[in-house]
Formats: structure tokens, C-alpha cells, sequence
């Protein structure tokens, strides 16, 4: 693992907890890091100060020194050493800590200036939580429970401001909601840098839009949903469908790219509703792409395959084909990586060549990299290849049409789409493995329905060489089998010796097999990934640019 | 005591007969001499000499320029700015206008010395937006001033070159405000900046060091340079040197403006003896004495005050001199030199409805207890003139002003706020009875807002 970066301590005093933290922190994390939580609205770690909401507002003091002889003025009374406090409050978010620095964040001027802010945030805030997406995860409520004043002395007219603005495709907007804390403005800005949303109108009045003749239709829009505080932003998608408290959290990976977005699934009685990114900051910070976000909808997809027969007579066909004789196997960058190891060791008892298909396209340059597969480093890791896929499988047209492959095992990929011709796949018999329909699917000879990325566990290994697993998030579709247990089951109907479908079975077998892996367990991967050493395959060029977190090595220079 | 004279500098031409705008009349009464002595001599002296006179700002805070321009950061190699702050918007004052209008180049003069004093290779002038007049006047004056070397390439014959620039704004009251003016000279929305980190004298304009004064500030230099700042130290009174310019508006005999040495004159030296009192069978109700931000002074109210040897004084209103400390010992300020007077005929409820809309509507709407407060504030109080007043509405205003004062981004909290805590403590009966006095009053009396 790799550790991190050295950094010069300073020590500071939070409530009278003293604590070390690095250089450069700002106040509210320095609090996070003694368990205080400091409120914030406009606040966010990955975008700039902003200082507008006035929510983390604490109180700050240094250590008093006579001004001439910088000698330090101690308080008889206590032996300590005074501290000036500074009569004002200050805001915590734009607060660096220096050497020696006192923070107040829970005295009755701090209570006091969060009641004041959370009053006036109120009073012109409309009273529809009970029909608000985003009640339950609201901080404005959260907050009004911690520093609200329960009755409001608020009695003129409430602002009025637009209550649907359809600020693009995806993202709608209740300005009456909105707090102004700009983060979505900052996000368009920063990140995405597709600055298309401002506020017009001064004062109280100030409304959030998109620029005249711009929508929000960039590919990250929907993180500014994931950043409004409070439910001025919704999502189209998400919008009155469901309560979050209902929601089952079940942390997962995107499966869109080499990026791999940490991601959490959000489901409830074996319907997902969505899913947001999870933060990790060495790969995708807090952020995702909006193509990722609606991947679930292909679990209710009206061409998942179901079974044609019972399952044993699946495995028994499929493997009476494989049997046969002069197989290839076409695995898959969109298999896990345990899935990838038991699709290696099928291959290779059958002695059948391996492929893969590359899925190579333009990267985006923030969190979909030019690999669309998660996991072509699992591949390389367990051997299912030894250099980046192309994109189209002329090796094995080439052994088809020379008459050297009789039987194709496909994982889940459809060989149509690889470049085969119809012709090709008449050639020979196919084994399907997959949970869609496709060209394949229908040609092949055996289809053994398997599960979407959301209803099993696994783990990717992402363009940096990192390992992150994701878990299932809903049950199966019925009829549909986990991959791994597909698998397994054809390697022992072919002969082999199994090894286990459970994810801690196949570890053991995975982890003797690759020296990098070490002593890793599946349970002991952690929730960010784990780095694993890439130096065996440090010579290979891979397709990927640069992304958020991640640089391409130099090329090396050719002699 | 009558009052003493005007000792006029900075208005020493303005509506004299015969004084014209151009450059030729400047020179002939001796304009431009600093400029070319200032030249000749280092920088780091004249900047010596500007914090030696003790010259404090005369936007509105009053703060030492001569300590400003110490905090420019002169290393970090960047360029350094010169932003001239001629937003003036606050209400009731009207000095930098007539400077504009009548001498342009007495501001260009002293801008140009403070450029380069500063070393400074670019200067703005930054005009509101409601003074088309006055920005084509310095577009004309600024292009005399280049045709005749004292603005442009190398400056008097040397080889220092500076520049200046008219930026109008687009009128916002926040413009003036020294980081929100930045923010809209650089083509943005004025929304004041955050101070930590965003301190004018090192991260300002484009992110380089820059330095904000006010019109009236910058002419102060020029004669600063003229007289030197030993003859500048003799005129006001210790720590308040130099004079002051006071827009004297409402209703008084004879308002207008009067310049006079700092602390020279007090409030009643100057309403009573100076603009002629009161009107015809009124009598002086209340005073703003530094623009409509700063906190009201009712007549009849006395103040003890510190003497610098430890002894006390009690001041009435009419007795507390009228520069930057006095004022700031008597609980409200010198503010931008706009004094705004008010007779019996005046119900405090109404003219704080009057500040409360025009706060609320300038305020930036960035930060929280600003944006929300200060349209509470004017929702309560034109509640109360147009609607149904409640007994209690006063002292709500005041905890909602409590709310924002030092909590907020930049001075526009307090400028918000100050009005409803000083209305409201000194005239409090008038909110608590607003309902019956309406109703008591004459049919045709007016309504204000």
C-alpha cells in the first residue's frame, strides 16, 4: 500500500483537544478530526472556499506574547499561557490552522451565530419536506434539529421564486429551496468546467439559472444534485420515486471504465433507485459521471436472458460442447476478477487459446478513462492475457475461418460486436454466458443466463493497479446464476477440480496464483482499494489518458 | 462658540467663478507641480511622508493610508494596482462627484503621485454607473493629462509610465466596497471577496496587490506632497488630520457641502451656525453624521466621553467634534463625511423603512444573515408603515440585526444593521407606539416610501 505523503504537522487546540494535523487544513476538517462536527452548507472538501454560508462560523484565539519581547503572557490562575480571543467569529472553512491556534466551536456565540444563520436560512425556505426528494438527507433539517428555534418569528410574505426550472436533461431546479451556497456553481466551474449556472437577481432575491441559450447537460451534471444541501437541485431520474430512509446503501464500483468510481447502490426490495459516488480521493473524489449513474436501469432491462432449461442441464450441455475439443474462450474486461481467474482456469484446463475484448474509446478526462473495461488489469493479473486487448477480435476470426476453433466460450461478450461475422459465428458452436441478449446470445448453442455487476460481488482492478470490490446489491433475477458459479460448475463438468464459487474459496486459489496479491484475502480489501505493484506489467502501453487521480506513465522512449 | 472658517483644500476651486475643468486652468493655479517635484524623488520617501501626515481614508472606515499602502506586498513581482474608488453610494454623500465634475485633475494628479509612489504601472478609476457625466469628464481630463506627459509613457520626461483607466459600474451600492469592486472591475458579479485570504494588498486585482482609495483620499495626497506633512500634521487635531469634506443633507437651512479641518467644528457649530439650523419652527430631531450606515445620533442625548489625560467629559450632540475618534467615542462614525439631518416633522419609523429598502435592496445576496436580514428588516419595517405595526416589531428588528452584524463577508452587515440597532435604542417609543401615532396623525400628512 502506498503511504501517504509526509507532511509538517500543527498543532492546534479544538475545544481544548489538542491535536496534530497537517499544514494547510482548514478549521472545519481540523474539527473532523477530533469527531466535531463543525455545520456547513456552502463548504465542500473538493471545491473552493466559498465563505458564503456563514454556518461554520467558530471562534478563534492564539496564544498571547508581549509585543516586544515576543515572551509568552501566561494566566496566573491556570499556569497556562492566555489566548486572545478574537472578539468576532470567524468562518472555519477559510480558517487555516497555524501553530498554536484556539477554536471554540461549540460556545453560546457559535450556538448563537448558528441559530442566527439557520433563522434566516428558514424563514424564506418553504415548508415541504414532507413532499422534498431530498428530506432525510437534508442538512438544512438535519441542522434545524441541532440549531433550530422550533416557532418562527418570521411573519411577512415569503420570497417568491421559480419552483420548476428545468435546468437541463437531467437536473431540475426548485429555486425556493435553494440556500445560494453555490456549490453547483463551483462544481460547473471547477470540476466539470462547463460553466454554464450563475445567479441573477441580487439580495434575497438571487436565483440560480443556467446561462441564457446554456443548459446543464454536461456528463457530471448530476453532481450537483449529490452537492446541493439542501432540495433545490433533484434529480429527474431519482425525483419522487422514493424515500432515501427506505433506501439499502450497498457500496459498489462503476463498471463504465478503467476509472473505477467508488460508488454506492441505492436499493430497496431488490430495486435499485440509484446510485451516487462514494467518496474516494485517490480516485474519483466525490464525483461521477452521469452515464454511470443509469447503468441500473439495465437489471429491469426487457432483454435479460432467462433460462431455456434447468440449470444442470445448462452446465451439462454447455460442458458437453466445451468437451469437444478445440475451444476458445472469450473472456471478458467486464468480469471481476474472481470471475476472470475461474474463466482462466476453465480455459486452461480445456487447453482452449484466450481472448479478450478491448473496448477502447475516447476518455473524457475526468472519470471515464479511454478503457470502457473496469477490469483489464484483472485479466492481465490473472493471466487471461498477457498485453491491452484490440477492440476487435481478428486472431480468433482468423482461427475460425483456418478451422482451428470449433466451440466459443463467450463471458457475457457479444462476438458480433467484436468484429465476427455472421458467417463466422455459423462456423462454429457457441457457449453463452451472460445476462443480455444479444447477436450472441441467439447464435449461441448454449445461453446460461448470469448476473448484472449489481447483483453480485467481485472485485476490479482500475487503470491505476488498484483493487476495489463491490457487493451485491439486490438479488438475482430469478433463473439468472452468479458467474462464478456458472463457472465453476462447467470446470468441473469438464473435469476439473473446483474451485469454489464463494468469493473466500476463490480468493485462496487467486491469491497462491498471483505473488502481488500477497497475502490479501477478499474481506481484506479495504473500502478505498488497495494499490497493487504494477511493475510486472510496467512495460505495456495502455489506451488510457490522463483522468482525475491518474497519469499515464511517460511513454518509454524508443530507440 | 461660532463656527470657525471653512478651511478649504480639496474644494479650494470648486464653484469658484472662473474655475473650469481643463487641464490649462488646472496648471495655472499651480497644478500639476507635485506631480513633477514627485518624480524626481523616491518613492519609498513620498510613501514616508503620506504615513507621517497621518492621512486617514475618506471613503468610510477611516483606516490609515499610509498603513495601506505598507501592507502591498512589493514582492511578490507581480504587478501592482492603483484602484481609484469613486463608487461613491453612499447615501448622502455627494463629495467625490463635485471633485470629479469641477477638478478631475486634481484626482488625476494625486493618483498619479500615489501610482507612483507605489510603483504602481496601471491605475483604474473605478465610477458608478449613475455618473455618465463625470466619467466622460475624466475620459477628457485623463486624455489632457496624457497629452501634456503627466499620465501615459514616461511621465514629466522620465522614464516612470503609468496609466489610467475609467471603469464604469453598472450601480450597485456593493461596488464600492473594495473587494467587491475588484471582483467588478474584472468583469464579475460584485460579490465582496473573502478576507482571509483575499486582502486587496496582496490579492486583489487579477490576483496581484492592489490598492483601493477613496477620490477624496487620493486629492488628500496631493496636497500632502504640496505642504509637506508637517504642515499637513497642524491642520485637525492629533491622529485626525488634514480636513473633512461634510455633505450636509435633510433639513437644515442650508445644506451642502463644507470643508472644514478635521475636529474643527461640532455637529452644532456646523447645523446651526454654518448651515443656518433648523427650519422655519422645526427643531432638530436626529443626526447621521458619516453617510446612512452609520449609527444615528438623537438631540437631547449626551455622551461621556475620555479625555486622553483620563478625565471625562460629557458631550451633548451638538457639542461632539466632528472627526473620525469623537464620533467613533460617541458609538457611531465619521463615515464617508455624509451628514444627514432630521427634524420633529420625521418618524424614525418611517426613515429607518426608507434605509431598511434601500439596504436590502443592495445588499450582494452572497452571505446568509446579509441577504436574508436585511430584507427581514425592510419586510418588518414597511410592515409597519404600510400594514399593521406591532409593539414588539422594533425590538425583533434589532435581534435581527444582532444577527448580522460581524458575521457576514464584508462591512455591508454592519452598514445594514447599524441603522435598526441605533433607530431602534434611541427612538424605540416611536416603534412601540407606531400604530397609534399613524393613526393619530393628519389626514394629509405624507407617507413616506
Amino acid at each position: 500500500m502506498i503511504q501517504p505523503a509526509q507532511t509538517d504537522l500543527v498543532t492546534v487546540f479544538i475545544d481544548g483537544k489538542e491535536i496534530a494535523v497537517p499544514k494547510g487544513t482548514n478549521v472545519i476538517e481540523a474539527a473532523r478530526m477530533v469527531g466535531t462536527d463543525v455545520p456547513h452548507y456552502c463548504y465542500h472538501p473538493k471545491l473552493t472556499i466559498a465563505g458564503n454560508c456563514r454556518m461554520c462560523l467558530i471562534e478563534l484565539g492564539m496564544p498571547m506574547a508581549d509585543r516586544a519581547t515576543r515572551e509568552p503572557i501566561m494566566d496566573p490562575e491556570t499556569g497556562k499561557q492566555k489566548i486572545n480571543w478574537i472578539p468576532r467569529p470567524q468562518i472555519a472553512c477559510s480558517t487555516t490552522v497555524v501553530p498554536g491556534m484556539h477554536v471554540k466551536t461549540q460556545s453560546p456565540m457559535v450556538k448563537e451565530c448558528r441559530e442566527g444563520v439557520m433563522e434566516f436560512l428558514l424563514i424564506n425556505h418553504p415548508l415541504d419536506c414532507p413532499i422534498c426528494d431530498q428530506a432525510g438527507e437534508c442538512k438544512l433539517q438535519e441542522q434545524a434539529t441541532g440549531y433550530g428555534r422550533g416557532y418562527s418569528r418570521f411573519i411577512e410574505q415569503k420570497n417568491v421564486k421559480p419552483k420548476r426550472t428545468k435546468l437541463g436533461p437531467r437536473v431540475m431546479l426548485d429555486d425556493e429551496r435553494c440556500v445560494l451556497c453555490s456549490r453547483c456553481i463551483r462544481f460547473c466551474q471547477e470540476v466539470a468546467k462547463d460553466d454554464v449556472l450563475g445567479f441573477v437577481d441580487r439580495g434575497s432575491y438571487s436565483t440560480l439559472t443556467c446561462y441564457p441559450g446554456k443548459e446543464l447537460e454536461n456528463n457530471y451534471s448530476l453532481n450537483t444534485v449529490d452537492i446541493c444541501p439542501v432540495g433545490a437541485l433533484t434529480s429527474t431520474d431519482f425525483r419522487f420515486k422514493m424515500r432515501v430512509w427506505f433506501l439499502k446503501q450497498t457500496k459498489s464500483i462503476c463498471p463504465e471504465s478503467s476509472v473505477g468510481t467508488n460508488t454506492v447502490v441505492w436499493s430497496r426490495e431488490g430495486a435499485i433507485y440509484r446510485i451516487t459516488p462514494r467518496r474516494n480521493d485517490e480516485v474519483n473524489d466525490t464525483w461521477m459521471a452521469d452515464s454511470g449513474r443509469a447503468l441500473y436501469k439495465e437489471v429491469q432491462a426487457d432483454n435479460r436472458l432467462t433460462p431455456t432449461s434447468e440449470f444442470p442441464t445448462l452446465i451439462a450441455a454447455g460442458a458437453s460442447l466445451l468437451n469437444d475439443g478445440s475451444v476458445a474462450v472469450v473472456g471478458s474486461g467486464r468480469s471481476s476478477v474472481e470471475e476472470q481467474f475461474l474463466t482462466a482456469k476453465l480455459a486452461s484446463k480445456l487447453a482452449a487459446s484466450t481472448y479478450l475484448v478491448g473496448r477502447s474509446g475516447a476518455g473524457d478526462g475526468l472519470l471515464i478513462s479511454a478503457d470502457r473495461n473496469p477490469n483489464t488489469r484483472g485479466a492481465l493479473l490473472t493471466g487471461l492475457i498477457t498485453e491491452p486487448p484490440a477492440n476487435e477480435l481478428t486472431a480468433l476470426a482468423a482461427a475460425i475461418d483456418a478451422g482451428d476453433v470449433k466451440v466459443v466460450l463467450s463471458i457475457g461478450e457479444d462476438l458480433a460486436a467484436a468484429g465476427l461475422s455472421a458467417e463466422q459465428l455459423a462456423k462454429v458452436e457457441i457457449v453463452y454466458l451472460g445476462s443480455h441478449a444479444n447477436a450472441t446470445s441467439a447464435a449461441a448453442k448454449v445461453t446460461i443466463p448470469t448476473l448484472t455487476v449489481f447483483e453480485k460481488s467481485g472485485s476490479f482492478i482500475n487503470q491505476q493497479f488498484r483493487i476495489q470490490k463491490f457487493a451485491s446489491a439486490i438479488p438475482g433475477l430469478k433463473g439468472a446464476t452468479d458467474d462464478r458459479v456458472v463457472l465453476d460448475q462447467l470446470l468441473t463438468a469438464v473435469g476439473g477440480e473446483s474451485a469454489g464459487s464463494d468469493l473466500a474459496t476463490v480468493w485462496r486459489e487467486l491469491a497462491a496464483s498471483a505473488p502481488i496479491l500477497g497475502d490479501l484475502t477478499y474481506a481484506k480489501i479495504p473500502a478505498a482499494g488497495l494499490l497493487l505493484d504494477d511493475s510486472a506489467w510496467s512495460q505495456l502501453t495502455f489506451p488510457e489518458g490522463e483522468t482525475l487521480h491518474y497519469k499515464p506513465a511517460p511513454a518509454e522512449a524508443t530507440a | 462658540m461660532p463656527a470657525p472658517a471653512e478651511r478649504r483644500i480639496i474644494f479650494k476651486h470648486i464653484d469658484e467663478e472662473g474655475y473650469s475643468n481643463d487641464i490649462a486652468c488646472y496648471q495655472k493655479h499651480g497644478g500639476y507641480d507635485v506631480l513633477q517635484k514627485a518624480v524626481t524623488e523616491k518613492p519609498e520617501d513620498i510613501r514616508d511622508e503620506v504615513k507621517k501626515s497621518g492621512l486617514r481614508g475618506r471613503g468610510g472606515a477611516g483606516f490609515s493610508c499610509g498603513l495601506k499602502w505598507s501592507f502591498v506586498d512589493r514582492k511578490s513581482g507581480k504587478p501592482i494596482y492603483l484602484v481609484v474608488n469613486a463608487d461613491e453610494s453612499e447615501p448622502g454623500t455627494f463629495k467625490d462627484r463635485y471633485i470629479i465634475h469641477q477638478d478631475p485633475h486634481q484626482l488625476i494628479e494625486g493618483t498619479m503621485v500615489s501610482c507612483f509612489a507605489n510603483d504602481v504601472k496601471q491605475a483604474y478609476i473605478y465610477i458608478r454607473g449613475e455618473f455618465p457625466e463625470g466619467a466622460r469628464i475624466l475620459e477628457r481630463a485623463i486624455q489632457e493629462a496624457r497629452d501634456a506627459g503627466f499620465v501615459g509613457k514616461n511621465i514629466c520626461g522620465t522614464d516612470y509610465s503609468c496609466d489610467i483607466f475609467v471603469h464604469r459600474g453598472a450601480g450597485a451600492y456593493i461596488c464600492g466596497e473594495e473587494t467587491g469592486l475588484i471582483e467588478s472591475l474584472e468583469g464579475k458579479r460584485a460579490n465582496p471577496r473573502i478576507k482571509p485570504p483575499y486582502f486587496p494588498a496582496v490579492l486583489g486585482l487579477y490576483q496581484c496587490p492592489t490598492i483601493v482609495n477613496n477620490v477624496e483620499t487620493l486629492c488628500h495626497v496631493k496636497h500632502i506632497l504640496e505642504m509637506g506633512a508637517d504642515e499637513y500634521l497642524k491642520i485637525g487635531t492629533p491622529n485626525n488630520t488634514g480636513t473633512r469634506i461634510f455633505c450636509v443633507s435633510g433639513q437644515v437651512q442650508k445644506p451642502g457641502y463644507y470643508e472644514y479641518a478635521c475636529g474643527e467644528v461640532t455637529i452644532g457649530q456646523l447645523l446651526n451656525d454654518v448651515c443656518g439650523g433648523p427650519l422655519e419652527g422645526r427643531q432638530f430631531k436626529a443626526v447621521i453624521p458619516g453617510g446612512s450606515s452609520a449609527k444615528i445620533l438623537r438631540f437631547g442625548e449626551t455622551f461621556t466621553i475620555k479625555n486622553k489625560d483620563g478625565t471625562e467629559k460629557t458631550l451633548a450632540v451638538e457639542d461632539i467634534p466632528l472627526d473620525f475618534d469623537s464620533l467613533a467615542a460617541c458609538g457611531t462614525m465619521g463615515g464617508s463625511g455624509g451628514v444627514i439631518v432630521m427634524d420633529d416633522s420625521v418618524n424614525m419609523v418611517e426613515a429607518l423603512a426608507n434605509i431598511n429598502a434601500f439596504y436590502s435592496h443592495e445588499s450582494c445576496g452572497q452571505c446568509t444573515p446579509c441577504r436574508e436580514g436585511s430584507l427581514w428588516m425592510k419586510k418588518i419595517s414597511s410592515r409597519m408603515v404600510h400594514g399593521e405595526a406591532r409593539p414588539e416589531d422594533g425590538e425583533l428588528m434589532v435581534s435581527v440585526a444582532n444577527q448580522i452584524a460581524g458575521r457576514t463577508i464584508c462591512a455591508f452587515g454592519e452598514a445594514c444593521s447599524w441603522p435598526t440597532q441605533s433607530f431602534v435604542a434611541k427612538f424605540g417609543d416611536e416603534f412601540k407606539t407606531y400604530n397609534e401615532d399613524k393613526k393619530s396623525r393628519a389626514a394629509d400628512s405624507l407617507e413616506l416610501v
